[in-house]
């Protein structure tokens, strides 16, 4: 029996955690996902979780007490963001490299300098290519219903790879919104009981983790990893066909909303696709036919399924929370235009970058955008290949 | 304590044909800890000489679980492990008589500087947990680099003697003391060349419930420049001339225990080895008679630390 709340996005988490129970949660405090650990730790307090929580000295040895716990064979969970992470970083492809099943609560927050504890997508982007799989989430619902898929995407033994579900700082995780949780004992049955491949406290079977691993081996093992990634996203489509069983809930690699029939597109993850939507219903009331892509999944980066959705499109515009400064245009925007690029006739495919450091996307930054894609639509041209938006200039 | 030939008939957990240096003074380490103990022993190493030399995929020397992350981490990534079986053992996932100890591995670079943080959170978490830092004084790794355990006055790759500055110009960090500071039940220095007392040691550190800390004088023949079969000798002189005392703190009793019967000068372990060949210039004298005055100075305060922290009255 769902319980419906109205809570944050934070807290939508630490429940999650809650009710996964993991064996070992090792993290460090930051803004603005702080709250989902202090949530967290009084659960253990009050010994409602099995959970040995460690509380450690930096991120950095946040991330490495994972990594130890994971290898050491249990179920193992963090919470962090921005900073945090980018203090993590050595470690993140640590935690990939050696396949390890690890989960993270990834509440974006825009990197340093200047400093800022507000949202953007600098942190989770700038790990793409760590070898985390990365989970979007629009609102305290997806947030939680991703922690939960999470676990077994990560645990899969055709994937065994770390997961971070990402949601927006602040927008979300701090504002109240109706949702619905789940049983305890749903989402224990859901996530099943953990048995790992290798286990360093198997001390019958003793193994050696984190090898030296040289020419003649390496690129073997990062073929693997490749070959992980690409097995995730099937994998991540199973969890999901399970957890609309349970939920009504569904969900994909994606959302789309008034794609189908659509001219025009905006792609976009996290908060911003919900200001989107409601601003895509004014336009579509005037009859101008746009819609929606809004990723739940950037790694794996599921390029057939984008290309399907949005090969149809005369023009799209691919809004990015995050700069790769000095770069063509933001990463999101890069490998959506170049999926589409063996298409016979592609759609016009143009970047914004907006919202950094927490900047509001606004109803006029919406129409903005969807009336330059009519125009492009028409004459087949735009303007600006990538420019931000929600800035004074 | 066993002697060495009932030690040497116990079974091994560390396994030769590894790829350290001839005369390194790391594999000594391994090969006594598993022997002393009849514990269950998890390794996490921090990346160093010891974790390359052991490991190269797809061998291990490793018989028993090890595992490796990164150079800075060896106490986190062995406090995660130390929690995994905390948390399985309190939910009756592994037997309750299934007693496992935990042991991380660091170099000196990956102890005294890189890795302080990861080992200072560690000792203050209170993990059951020993961490072993096998201290040869500076980045041998990466080609003898200096690190804060450098001593004084030794020529190394970034602290080259040159025509101006006669070697590191900056006293080692006195880790051991360090450690202390997180009043920990059990912390100890110690060297590869007093085979019992490492032994002694490492079982203690083993026999806790909680964390411990030892630092092991290791020798490294490229990095100190001295001829193979000479490790254990050079080392026994840095004990010799009071240049590494060995000493511990157990359970609130800080002992000195071993004093040299007549402490020799420090520049009759200086002058064994390559890398303090240039203080034997008639120009660097001074540095010679700093580090004797260095080594004087530790004794006095290694005096006062008995003084304040003796042994209950029988």
């Amino acid at each position: 029996m769902a319980k419906i709340v109205a809570t944050t996005g934070n807290s939508a988490m630490a429940y999650a955690m809650k009710q996964i129970n993991p064996d070992v949660c090792a993290a460090y405090p930051i803004t603005p996902s702080t709250q989902v650990m202090e949530e967290f730790s009084k659960y253990v307090a009050d010994g409602v979780v099995n959970t040995n929580l460690v509380t450690v000295e930096s991120e950095h040895s946040a991330m490495s007490a994972c990594i130890g716990a994971a290898a050491a064979g249990g179920r193992v969970l963090t919470a962090t963001s921005a900073n945090g992470m980018a203090l993590m970083w050595e470690m993140l492809y640590i935690a990939a490299g050696m396949r390890l099943p690890i989960v993270m609560a990834l509440v974006n927050r825009a990197l340093s300098a200047p400093i800022n504890i507000h949202c953007d997508h600098s942190d989770s982007f700038g790990a793409r290519d760590s070898g985390w799989i990365q989970l979007y989430s629009e609102n305290a619902q997806e947030a939680y219903d991703n922690l939960i898929q999470a676990v077994r995407i990560s645990e899969h033994p055709d994937v065994r790879l770390p997961v971070m579900v990402c949601q927006d700082g602040f927008i979300i995780s701090h504002s109240i919104e109706r949702m619905e949780y789940l049983e305890d004992d749903e989402v224990r049955k859901f996530i099943g009981d953990y048995k790992p491949m290798y286990a360093l406290l198997d001390i019958d079977k003793p193994v050696t983790l984190g090898s030296l691993d040289l020419q003649d081996y390496y690129i073997e093992h990062k073929r693997q990893e490749a070959e992980a990634m690409k097995l995730a996203t099937p994998v991540i489509t199973a969890v999901a066909k399970d957890f609309e069983k349970m939920t009504g809930r569904a969900y994909g690699l994606f959302e789309t909303y008034h794609l189908d029939d659509a001219e025009v597109g905006i792609v976009a993850v996290n908060s911003a696709a919900g200001t989107i939507k409601e601003i895509i219903d004014q336009y579509r009331r005037k009859g101008i036919k746009v819609g929606l892509l809004k990723p739940r999944l950037y790694r794996p980066f599921p390029t057939e399924a984008y290309v399907k959705a949005l090969g149809h499109l005369k023009a799209i515009t691919v809004l990015d929370r995050v700069d790769s400064f000095g770069a063509m245009a933001g990463p999101l925007m890069l490998e959506v235009r170049a999926a589409l690029y063996d298409l016979p006739k592609r759609p016009v495919t143009i970047g914004k970058i907006y919202g950094l450091g927490g900047r509001d996307l606004e109803e006029s930054h919406c129409q903005y955008v969807i009336d330059e894609l009519v125009q492009i639509a028409a004459s087949g041209k735009y303007r600006e290949l990538c420019e931000y938006i929600t800035v004074r200039e | 304590m066993a002697n060495l030939k009932e030690l040497s008939k116990r079974p091994d957990g560390f396994s030769p044909g590894h790829r350290l240096c001839a005369g390194c003074g790391i594999p000594i380490i391994p090969k006594l800890l598993y022997k002393v103990t009849d514990y269950d022993i998890v390794v996490a190493s921090a990346t160093g000489c010891f974790e390359v030399a052991t490991t190269i995929y797809p061998y291990t020397s490793w018989l028993k679980p090890f595992v490796h992350s990164a150079f800075e981490n060896a106490a986190a990534t062995i406090s995660g492990v130390e929690a995994m079986y905390q948390s399985l053992k309190k939910q009756g996932k592994i037997p309750a008589n299934r007693k496992l100890k935990f042991v991380a591995f660091g170099g000196d670079g990956g102890t005294y500087d890189i890795g302080l943080q990861s080992l200072s959170g560690a000792l203050e978490r209170g993990h059951d947990i020993v961490y072993i830092c096998y201290d040869n004084g500076a980045y041998m790794n990466t080609g003898i680099q200096r690190s804060s355990a450098t001593p004084y006055g030794a020529s190394t790759t970034t602290s080259p003697a040159g025509k101006v500055i006669p070697g590191k110009m900056q006293r080692r960090k006195d880790l051991t003391n360090i450690a202390l500071a997180h009043h920990i039940e059990y912390a100890a220095q110690t060297a590869v060349s007093h085979w019992n007392d490492l032994a002694t040691k490492l079982q203690k550190g083993l026999d806790i419930d909680g964390p411990a800390f030892i630092c092991v004088m290791s020798p490294c023949v490229p990095g100190w420049m001295y001829p193979s079969d000479q490790s254990i000798e050079v080392t026994r002189m840095a004990v010799e001339t009071g240049y590494w005392p060995l000493f511990e703190m157990d359970h609130g009793v800080f002992r000195v225990n071993y004093r040299p019967k007549q402490k020799l000068p420090v520049a009759d372990w200086l002058k064994l080895q390559g890398r303090f060949r240039h203080l034997f210039r008639p120009e660097y004298t001074y540095v010679i008679e700093e580090i004797q005055r260095q080594v004087d100075d530790y004794w006095e305060y290694l005096a006062h630390m008995e003084q304040a922290f003796p042994a209950p009255p029988k």
